[in-house]
Parts: structure tokens; C-alpha cells; sequence
């Protein structure tokens, strides 16, 4: 007798989950933009998994080759060769991997720190919640941009130092949001009767809080690696990004000032490059928030 | 009010503190002997062991900082490993500089983000809503180095109208930096006018007054407008810090003499003070700017008005 209620109730949750998320996709479906968002997205996710695979890093990617500097675009090199001789298509093309993995990388730092710091100060509440939101709130006391570079400056250009400042910077932003979303269900009675029966703080936090309060922590995940992406670039450009010659977008637009007179194509296709990554992640972010919670609308 | 104010201004003070303290600890990780960066490689140990004493880079960090801030809240940034002069006066010549590129290009941003908001709102679903949706997106998307890159080819390159970088040619120096900023902050600001006007003339006294015959034209504008832009204004707050951030890099672009394009050039030549020095000004800078949107809520907003007594 309790085995078989006890297998009604999964059946029933599990439709429901289903049929929960199914909605988000039909209501995510049914918008245009989101669509494309979502569309280009995976392109990119595409693009990023594969060009390391198709191109040779050493020969096509850095190789340099002054017999062939400079050229305009042509059928040989679609989108022409930079100030050293390198094919401009396949560094855009091999730039994506690396934003994207930095990007993503980057995110999940932020978000799994942003998830203890956040949660810990909106359930807790009280003494806990002020100490975490002060210290947050020096923390962005300093414009994101800026606290990255300090930290770059201080800590010098690797790949590690970049993710590090980046997620820095970050870090406040989710623990802001996730503690916004927890406060708003840590009242409800379905955490009230799982405290009532005895479940530990943490199991609460990870069992019934965090996945009722999962729709604002997502859409600021995909809103945030646009904006990771976005600085990461911006970064390179001064000069305090990804280090030469790995390619990188707004390395490459950096690059690319020096000969705007005469080869401004050059400048056209890692900007293109990065305008086509935020705008696509912004659509799908603009359109989850609208599929996750249809009272936003 | 002013009780409100000099509230604020108090509260201000833990949070400067936290934040001095914070840029000197990632500053003070920085690698190197600054004794030796003014030395030279070839200095001769003696002599630098000397110079770090005096400098008092021996002390332990809390006596540093504390020194650090003595100093700051008198008004002295430290002194310019590089070029041994005072980083206040270096900070301090170029401070109107960025303030100009600051406010020129939020006018620019809320001259082109407003009427784009407001034109979206009224005709909601129309090909208007969507051109200007669709442009306010653009200044989301593009980063602003690559708008001021195109900006610098279209218009300096191409056309000969503008100047490529620097400011030496005044107003017209000024336009495409202003530009390039403003049209990376206009998007937001946009977007929240056309969905805050969106809400608010569908609000009740919108169709009451409606119902007494007024112009849409004076519907608008007189009832409907001064309700939207609070959340304007929240944004227009918001963006400031971003727009900070932005300002680095546009300073750098058009290699306007600004605090950002100094920080950047202090972060090549590893001068620490001067790093810090315009980090300092910067945050300071974005906490009073905060502090004064937050007073323009109360102009715009009686009932925010009313909490401040």
C-alpha cells in the first residue's frame, strides 16, 4: 500500500516537472526573438567547440607570415589577413572558444560562490545577511570594469587572473539576486513544513528554497556571460586581457587601430564578432525572463 | 533634507573605507619591489634597501594603509613612482576632462534614449517600436570601443569632419568620445522608458484625463511622462557605474587626456600609486553620483520626497 503511493507521488511529480518546463519551452517557443537568440547561441556553442578542432592552433591560428600581410578580403582569406599575416576568419572564428569558455567559466565561478554567499544572507537573514550585503556592497561600491582591472593590474595578464577578476566582479551580483529570490520564498509554507520536519538548514537551502527561486538566478547567468564576454574584451583592448598571440576579439580590435586609415576591414569582423555574441545572449536572457515568469510580462 | 543628506553622507563613510581598503590589498598584491621600479634594475642592493625603508615599504599593511589614508583624507593621493610627483595633481588636472566626457555623453544618451522610449511606448507593436527597439539593442550589444572605432572611421577617416583623437579642437573633440559613450548608456535608459510609459498610460488617471478631452499631445507629456521617468531615472543611477567602467575605454579609443586613459597608461608602467589614486577618485565619484540621483528621485517624486524628513 505505501509502495504504491508512494510510486503515485513520483508519477505525479514527475509529470508536473514536466510538464512545468514544457510550458517554459512552448511559452520561450512561441517568441520570435528568443528563438533567434537562442538559434545563434547554439551556433556560436557550435563554432566555439569546433574551430579548435578544424583549425591548427600553431600553424593556422598564431603562425605569422610576412609574405602575406595585410591583404584585403578575398576567396583566400574571406575576411583578410592582419598585421602579421594571420587569416582574420579563422582567429574570429577560433576567437569565439575562447570568450565563450572564459565566459561560461567565468559565470559558474561567480554563480557558485554568488549561490552560498546569496542564499546564506536571504535565508539567515539577521546578523549573517548584513555582514554578507555589506561586504557585497563595498564590492560593488566599485564599478565591475574597474575592480577588474585593478585586480589584472595588481595580479598581471594570464588567463586565470582575467576569470579571477572577472568573477571578482561578478560574485556580488549573483549573491544580490540569489538573495532577493530566496527572500521572497523563504517565508512560504513549504519551507515552514520542511523546517517543521526537522530537514537540516543546508538541505532546506538546496532542496526547497534554491529550486523555487531558479527563474531570476537564470536569466542573470545568461545576462552575465554577455556581460563577462563584453569586459573580457574590453579588457584585451587596454591591453589587460588575454595575452598575445592567442586570439581574442577586442585584441584583435586593438590591434586592428593602428591600420584603421588604410585596412578598416580589419576593425569590421572581431567587432561584428562581438556585437552577434551579446546581442544573441541578451535575446535568449530578455526572452527566459519572460518564459520563466509570465507575470513579468 | 538636508538632515537626509548629511545622513547620507555619513553612511557614505564605512563604505569608502571598505573600499580603500579593499583596492589597496589587490594593489598591494602586486608583484615587484617598487624600490627597485624607481631605482632601476641596475640599483645597487644597499640603495634600495634604503629607499624602502624610506618609503616605509617594510611596515606591516595595516600600518601602510593606515598611513595611506591619513594622507588621502588630507587630500594627498601618494606620489607617482614613475614621474615622482604628486598623483593628486596628476588626477586632479585631469578630472574635468572626464567629468566633460561624463555629462556630454549622458545628454547624448538621454537626448536619443528618451524620445526613442517614449516613440516606442505610443505606438506599441508598431514598425516605430520597432526600429527603436531594435537600435536600442545595437547599443547594448556593441561594445563601446568598436561604436568609437567605426565612429572614427566614418566620420574622422572618411569624411574629415571630426578629429581622430585628442582634445585639442574643443566641441569638436568632444562629439564622437560623447557619442560613443552615449549611445552604449541610451539602451537601457530606452528600454526602461518605453516599458515604464507603457505601464503608466494604461494607469486610470491616464484614462481619466483622457475622458476630459485633453490633447494627447499635453496627455503625454504633462501626465503620463513625469510618472515614467522614475524608473528612468533609477536607470539613468544605474548606468553610471558602468558608464565609469565605459569611460576607461572610451578615453583610451580617442585618447582623450581623462583619469582613464592615466590609469591605463600608470597600469603600463606599473606606477601603483596612480593606479590607486584614480580608483579612489572613480568609486568616490560613483558614490557621490549615486548619492545625487538619489536626491533628483526627490524632485521628480514627492512621495520619495516626503520619506527624507
Amino acid at each position: 500500500m505505501n509502495n504504491v503511493s508512494a510510486v503515485k507521488e513520483n508519477v505525479q511529480i514527475s509529470v508536473k516537472k514536466k510538464s512545468q518546463i514544457a510550458d517554459i519551452w512552448k511559452r520561450l517557443c512561441r517568441n520570435k526573438t528568443a528563438v533567434l537568440g537562442l538559434v545563434i547561441v547554439i551556433l556560436l556553442v557550435l563554432v566555439g567547440i569546433l574551430s579548435p578542432i578544424i583549425f591548427d592552433y600553431e600553424t593556422q591560428v598564431i603562425k605569422t607570415d610576412y609574405s602575406n600581410t595585410l591583404q584585403p578580403p578575398s576567396a583566400a582569406h574571406p575576411f583578410g589577413t592582419d598585421e602579421l599575416g594571420r587569416d582574420i576568419l579563422i582567429r574570429t572564428l577560433y576567437a569565439t572558444s575562447t570568450s565563450l569558455s572564459i565566459g561560461v567559466v567565468t559565470v559558474i565561478v561567480a554563480l557558485a560562490i554568488g549561490l552560498v554567499l546569496g542564499s546564506a544572507a536571504g535565508y539567515f537573514g539577521g546578523k549573517v545577511d548584513m555582514i554578507i550585503m555589506r561586504i557585497m556592497d563595498i564590492f560593488l561600491a566599485i564599478p565591475g570594469t574597474l575592480l577588474a582591472i585593478c585586480i589584472v593590474a595588481s595580479l598581471g595578464n594570464s588567463i586565470i587572473n582575467l576569470v579571477i577578476a572577472q568573477a571578482v566582479a561578478a560574485t556580488p551580483k549573483f549573491a544580490r539576486v540569489v538573495r532577493g529570490a530566496v527572500m521572497t520564498v523563504r517565508d512560504s509554507e513549504y519551507v515552514e513544513a520542511a523546517r517543521a520536519i526537522g530537514a537540516k538548514d543546508a538541505t532546506i537551502i538546496f532542496h526547497d528554497v534554491l529550486p523555487n527561486s531558479l527563474a531570476p538566478i537564470i536569466v542573470q547567468t545568461t545576462l552575465e556571460v554577455a556581460s563577462v564576454i563584453l569586459s573580457i574584451a574590453g579588457l584585451s583592448f587596454i591591453g589587460l586581457g588575454i595575452p598575445a598571440p592567442m586570439p581574442e576579439w577586442g585584441a584583435m580590435l586593438s590591434a586592428s587601430r593602428a591600420y584603421i586609415r588604410d585596412y578598416s576591414y580589419m576593425c569590421m569582423f572581431p567587432g561584428l564578432a562581438i556585437m552577434i555574441t551579446i546581442l544573441s545572449l541578451n535575446l535568449l536572457g530578455d526572452g527566459l525572463r519572460d518564459a520563466l515568469d509570465p507575470r513579468l510580462r | 533634507m538636508i538632515k537626509f543628506i548629511v545622513k547620507r553622507l555619513v553612511a557614505l563613510i564605512p563604505v569608502l573605507l571598505g573600499v580603500t581598503l579593499l583596492v589597496f590589498f589587490i594593489l598591494d598584491l602586486a608583484p615587484g619591489d617598487p624600490a627597485k621600479t624607481i631605482l632601476g634594475e641596475q640599483a645597487r642592493p644597499e640603495d634600495i634597501a634604503a629607499l624602502r625603508e624610506e618609503m616605509g615599504l617594510n611596515d606591516p599593511f595595516i600600518v601602510r594603509y593606515g598611513r595611506y589614508m591619513f594622507d588621502l583624507v588630507q587630500g594627498d593621493l601618494g606620489t607617482s613612482y614613475k614621474t615622482r610627483d604628486p598623483v593628486g595633481e596628476e588626477v586632479w588636472a585631469r578630472l574635468p576632462n572626464t567629468i566633460v566626457l561624463a555629462l556630454t555623453s549622458t545628454a547624448v544618451a538621454i537626448l536619443l534614449a528618451l524620445p526613442l522610449g517614449i516613440i516606442a511606448a505610443i505606438k506599441q507593436n508598431t514598425l516605430f517600436d520597432g526600429i527603436s527597439m531594435f537600435i536600442s539593442l545595437l547599443g547594448i550589444s556593441m561594445p563601446v570601443f568598436w561604436m568609437g572605432l567605426l565612429l572614427i572611421l566614418l566620420f574622422s577617416v572618411k569624411l574629415g569632419w571630426f578629429p581622430v583623437a585628442g582634445a585639442d579642437q574643443g566641441i569638436k573633440s568632444l562629439v564622437l568620445p560623447s557619442v560613443a559613450l552615449g549611445f552604449m548608456h541610451m539602451a537601457a535608459i530606452a528600454r526602461t522608458t518605453r516599458s515604464s510609459m507603457l505601464e503608466t498610460i494604461r494607469q486610470d488617471y491616464i484614462r481619466t484625463v483622457r475622458a476630459k478631452g485633453l490633447p494627447e499631445h499635453d496627455i503625454i507629456t504633462d501626465h503620463a511622462l513625469r510618472n515614467a521617468l522614475i524608473p528612468t531615472t533609477t536607470v539613468i543611477g544605474l548606468q553610471i557605474g558602468q558608464m565609469l567602467g565605459g569611460s576607461v575605454l572610451t578615453e583610451s579609443v580617442f585618447a582623450w587626456p581623462g583619469i582613464g586613459r592615466y590609469m591605463i597608461q600608470s597600469i603600463q608602467g606599473r606606477d601603483i600609486p596612480s593606479v590607486m589614486g584614480c580608483i579612489i577618485v572613480f568609486a568616490i565619484g560613483f558614490a557621490l553620483i549615486n548619492l545625487l540621483v538619489d536626491l533628483i528621485y526627490g524632485f521628480i517624486d514627492p512621495r520619495i520626497k516626503a520619506q527624507y524628513r
